[in-house]
This record gives structure tokens, C-alpha cells and sequence, in this order.
């Protein structure tokens, strides 16, 4: 299971550079949401997955019997993801604004503020 | 020591932001609760700068979890110095706010979003755990995101698309690194890590926390605009109102800085011949890079940006030179410069106001209009270019020493050159802005009438006055200022206080 999310994940992190490197906003905006989950989904994995053992001390047992999933990892992707949600909501809004105020979809023409 | 009054430098901001959102409606009622907001702030942090000066390192686990499992604040002296670093930056911000910001942004919630702000960068500096680290800057950033594009004009949104855009990636490479390293240690808890990595990195494949070293030192180096991943700050931070440039300018980038700080000296020790010689090369290419790219510019927001930079190079300079005396020179560093560099943006504001345009060679004559104000510049752009007796001086001495001392000559030139083309970088301002004649007085279409001062001009010079005594008070008190840093490199330079503090009773 590891080996096939690491394609995954790397496909997701190669999918989303390609996007970020492309001129168009929207491609861009669409580029960074696959960054975000590939991240994610790199967390949840690294962490190690461990299918159907629940932390959850069964009933009569004294403790955890190991191995079980570590529900940490889980938990911080589930900060992430909230998070990311929020920014990439963000994230389109600006581009919209952007859009209406420049005028243009195209990043390289955004240029008045370089240096 | 556990200290429960390490959550105010959070709730104040928290409390400021939530009590501004509720008086929504009245703008006055905003501007009086920004004010108290930040003095309270303030206020609150310097309490914490002299009960860790008096106490050492205070430690708060929230919610009574204890330490490599619940929230762990803690503030030992580089933390506290940062904090009322914020506090001070935040109070000049919001007294300069009050005069400078338009009714439009203020009615858009631009006093909520600037506590919010500050909260997130009061958060980052005082979380003793790696994934609130993450959670604390995506609540500093995107505050900062809504402040830089608030008012929508342009050039705000064509800046803002870019630091959107580097500082989300930043933050997917960070969470990665963050992931891994869990992977690898089990714990995210900055104390636990550090007392694992301290005791197993003999057994450790290398490659694996090299290649986490590298992923950090990215990522927290998009954030603190090191060498070659600055182009996001050159591009956006002339854009928003000034206001916000200076507490960008002063606090953001800084974060990231201490983030590092943090990380390369609690965590990534094993092989420091490697991961912080890598820095040390960094350092010199920042401060270089900085420099030129400010001597091309002509706009004064603009060549001020690229010295933000140049600065950055000196702060992880001290890093990578790791001894306690390096350590030292940069925490004071990061002092001096953090006051006078958010000093020079709210002068460029007043200096551009005065004259009606951002450009150098529009401007002249200011000498003769505004002496006192020339004086007021003429403090922190000397003390920035390192002039003694002033504050950047001793800071740039301290780093030099350390330099010559661990025998890395060559980077001690380079600094000691930047810091000359620093000067000259500040004498271009000041001949252009200050002391040459001005010599096109007919207001036309392409040359907009310089419009007149604000109602409240002295709470204008206020907040520039504040920080320039304060310069004046780091350049002639650096005896007392020096030893605070010098702890803060101590206790940096060996982490065992750092753990006992925060592992304490559970190891």
C-alpha cells in the first residue's frame, strides 16, 4: 500500500509543479491545491499506515496490543487539509479579484510590481 | 519554570482582533481598540522579557497535557526578546496606522486582520512544537495575505498573487518536511525531538535528516527570503500601504529567521560542518545579492527591500558560524534591525506623503522643509549601514568577532563590504530625498502636487520618534543589550536547558 501511494504522491507532487509553472492563474491556483494534498497524503504515509487495528484498548485487555494506528498523523492532516481548504478558498477569491483589476489570466503579463 | 501567563502574548491579539470585529461598524471604536490593544500587547511583553530575564526559560503546557503530548508554549530568552521585538513593532504599527490608513481599508476590517497578524507571529515565536509552528505561521499568513491585498488596487494584487503564491508553496514543503520528520521521530515536540536526535543521530541514516535539514532549511528559507529564494519580497512588499510594509518588513520575514534559528540549532547539530556550512554560503550570497539588487533600484520602498534581504544574510551568517558568540550576534542583530528597519519603511512613508511620489528623483529639499525629520532618518539609515555608536554597529562588530574568531575570514569581508555598500545605499536616500534642491516645483499630470500632511501630524512622527530613541538606546546601552543576546546564544547553543525545561518531570 505504501509503494502505490508513494507513486501517488509523487505523481500529485509532478502533476502540481507542472501546473504552478504554467502562465495561466487558474492552472496556477490548481497547481498549488495538488501541492497541498500531495503534501497530505505524504504525511499520512510517512507516518506509516496500519490497516483495521483501532487505538482503542479492546475490552478486558489491560493495554494497547501492538501494532495499531497512530492517530496523530491523522489528526494533522486533518489541520492541514482545514487549513488548505481555507487558504486555497482564499487563494481563488484573490485570483478572481486579480482577474477583474488586471485585467489578464496571464502571470507573465503581471510584471508592474517586478523588479 | 511553568509560567501559565505565556498565553497573553496570544489572547491580547486574539482579544484586540475579536473586540475590533465587533465594533465592525464604528471606526472610531476600532481605532481606540487597536490602540489599547497594542499598548496592552506591548505591555505584556515586556513582562514576559523580564520574567524570563529574572526566572529563565518559562514553560506553559496548555490544557495541563503533559510535554511530548499536549500544546507546549515556551519562552526562553530569544523567544521573549522576539516577542517584545512584536510587541514593540506592533504598537509603532498601530499608532502609524491610525494616521496613514484610508477610512476604506479601515472600515474592511484592517484592525482585526493587523491583530490577527500580530497574534500569528506572537504564536510562531512562542510554540514549542513543530506542526503549531506550521498552524501559527498559516494564521500569520494568511492575515498577511488579506492586509497586503486589501484595497485592491493594482499593483497590491499583482504582489500579492506572488507572495500568495511562494509562501503557500513554502508551507506544502514545510508540512512534507513536518511529515517525514514525524515519520522518522514519532514526536513533533521541538524539546523531545531534540533530546531523541541527541542521542540517536550516531545511528541514523544521515541521508534521510539531510535531506530533512535541506527541506527545512527551504522552507523556512522562502519564508525569511534568504538567497535564492527571495524574489516573492522585492515584488510585494512596495505595494500595500505603508503601515503594513513596516510590520511586514519588521516582523515576517523574521519569523522565518527565528524558525531557522530554532530548527538548525535544536535539531540539526549532527553534522554541523555540513548543514551549516551550506548556511554560512547562503549568507554571503543574501547579503550580496541584497545589496546590489538595492543599489539598481530607484524608488525608496523598493531599494529598502532589497536591504531587508541583505540584512537576512547577517542574521543566518551568525547561524551558520554557531558559537555562542555568533548565536549572540545574531539575536542582537535581529533587534537592532528589526526596530530600524520597520523605522526607515514609516519614514519612506512620510517621505513619499511629503513629496507625492516614491520616487527618488522626484523628490528633494526635504533637508530644508523637515530637519527634524531628516534627523529622525539620518539615525536609523546610519545605524542600518553600521556607523558606531549606533545600534547596528555593535551588531555587526559581534558577528565580525565570531567570524575571526572561528577563522572564517572570507565571510567576514564580504560582510564587512555589504555593510559599505550599505552606507552607500543609504547616502543615495538621503542625497536624493533629503538634501539636493528640488528642482521641478509646477504640479502637472505626470507630477502630482505633494499633498499636505495629516490632521495629526505629531502622532505621525510619534511612532518614528519611538523607534529611533530606541536605536539610540540599543547603540549607547549595547552593554546591557549585548548580555540579554548573549544569554539568549547560551541557551541556544546548548539545548539540554531547553529540554529539562519542557521534558522536565517526563524524562
Amino acid at each position: 500500500m505504501e509503494i502505490i501511494l508513494a507513486f501517488v504522491i509523487g505523481g500529485l507532487y509532478a502533476a502540481g509543479i507542472y501546473m504552478l509553472l504554467r502562465r495561466s492563474l487558474v492552472k496556477l491556483l490548481i497547481g498549488l491545491a495538488l501541492l497541498a494534498h500531495a503534501a497530505n497524503l505524504l504525511v499520512f504515509t510517512a507516518a506509516g499506515l496500519t490497516r483495521a487495528r483501532p487505538p482503542v484498548i479492546s475490552p478486558g485487555a489491560a493495554a494497547l496490543q501492538i501494532p495499531v494506528s497512530d492517530p496523530l498523523p491523522q489528526a494533522l492532516v486533518l489541520t492541514a487539509i482545514v487549513i488548505g481548504v481555507g487558504v486555497i478558498a482564499f487563494a481563488l477569491a484573490l485570483a478572481f479579484r486579480v482577474y477583474r483589476v488586471v485585467g489578464e489570466d496571464d502571470l507573465d503579463r503581471m510584471k508592474s510590481t517586478d523588479t | 519554570m511553568v509560567n501559565h501567563g505565556l498565553v497573553l502574548p496570544i489572547l491580547v491579539p486574539l482579544a484586540t482582533a475579536l473586540a475590533a470585529l465587533f465594533s465592525f461598524k464604528s471606526v472610531r471604536a476600532q481605532r481606540w481598540i487597536n490602540l489599547g490593544g497594542a499598548a496592552a500587547l506591548m505591555g505584556v511583553s515586556i513582562w514576559l522579557l523580564t520574567s524570563v530575564w529574572r526566572n529563565g526559560i518559562q514553560v506553559e503546557q496548555v490544557g495541563g497535557w503533559p510535554a511530548p503530548f499536549g500544546i507546549t508554549l515556551v519562552a526562553d530568552s530569544f523567544t521573549a526578546i522576539m516577542v517584545t521585538l512584536a510587541g514593540i513593532i506592533g504598537l509603532a504599527g498601530a499608532i502609524y496606522s491610525i494616521v496613514t490608513i484610508d477610512t476604506y481599508r479601515e472600515s474592511y476590517g484592517y484592525y482585526p486582520l493587523y491583530h490577527f497578524l500580530l497574534m500569528g507571529v506572537c504564536g510562531a515565536f512562542l510554540t514549542g512544537d513543530l506542526f503549531n509552528l506550521y498552524v501559527w505561521f498559516e494564521v500569520m499568513l494568511i492575515a498577511s495575505f488579506v492586509l497586503l491585498a486589501l484595497g485592491g488596487e493594482r499593483g497590491q494584487m499583482e504582489g500579492a498573487i506572488k507572495y500568495v503564491t511562494l509562501n503557500l508553496v513554502s508551507s506544502a514543503l514545510f508540512l512534507a518536511a513536518v511529515g517525514l520528520l514525524y515519520g522518522l521521530a514519532g514526536t513533533l515536540n521541538m524539546a523531545d525531538l531534540a533530546f531523541k536526535f541527541g542521542r540517536m543521530s550516531a545511528a541514523q541514516p544521515p541521508g534521510v535528516m539531510t535531506t530533512l535539514a535541506m527541506l527545512f532549511l527551504i522552507a523556512f528559507g522562502i519564508k525569511a527570503a534568504i538567497f535564492p529564494l527571495f524574489f516573492w519580497l522585492p515584488a510585494s512588499y512596495h505595494t500595500p500601504p505603508v503601515a503594513v510594509s513596516a510590520v511586514f518588513a519588521g516582523l515576517l520575514t523574521k519569523v522565518g529567521v527565528y524558525a531557522l534559528i530554532r530548527v538548525f540549532t535544536l535539531l540539526f547539530t549532527y553534522n554541523v560542518a555540513y548543514t551549516h556550512y551550506i548556511i554560512l554560503i547562503l549568507a554571503g550570497l543574501t547579503m550580496v545579492t541584497g545589496v546590489f539588487g538595492a543599489m539598481a533600484q530607484n524608488e525608496i520602498r523598493r531599494v529598502l527591500s532589497f536591504h531587508i534581504i541583505s540584512q537576512i544574510g547577517y542574521m543566518i551568517m551568525g547561524l551558520a558560524l554557531f558559537t555562542p558568540l555568533a548565536l549572540a550576534g545574531s539575536v542582537f542583530y535581529i533587534a537592532h534591525h528589526i526596530i530600524v528597519k520597520a523605522n526607515l519603511f514609516l519614514i519612506s512613508g512620510i517621505v513619499e506623503r511629503l513629496s507625492g511620489s516614491s520616487e527618488l528623483k522626484k523628490m528633494g529639499g526635504l533637508y530644508r522643509q523637515q530637519p527634524v525629520l531628516s534627523l529622525l532618518f539620518l539615525i536609523p539609515a546610519l545605524s542600518l549601514a553600521g556607523l558606531p555608536p549606533l545600534s547596528g554597529f555593535f551588531a555587526k562588530l559581534s558577528l565580525a568577532q565570531a567570524g575571526l574568531a572561528t577563522g572564517e575570514y572570507g565571510i567576514v569581508a564580504v560582510a564587512l563590504g555589504v555593510s559599505l555598500l550599505t552606507l552607500f545605499s543609504m547616502m543615495k536616500i538621503w542625497n536624493e530625498a533629503f538634501w539636493k534642491p528640488l528642482h521641478n516645483p509646477e504640479p502637472g499630470p505626470s507630477n502630482p502636487a505633494p499633498s499636505s500632511p495629516p490632521a495629526r501630524s505629531f502622532l505621525w512622527l510619534l511612532p518614528v520618534l519611538l523607534l529611533a530613541t530606541l536605536t539610540l538606546v540599543i547603540g549607547f546601552g549595547a552593554g546591557g543589550v549585548f548580555m540579554l543576546a548573549q544569554r539568549a546564544g547560551e541557551e541556544l547553543m546548548n539545548p539540554d536547558g531547553y529540554i529539562q525545561a519542557v521534558l522536565g518531570s517526563y524524562r
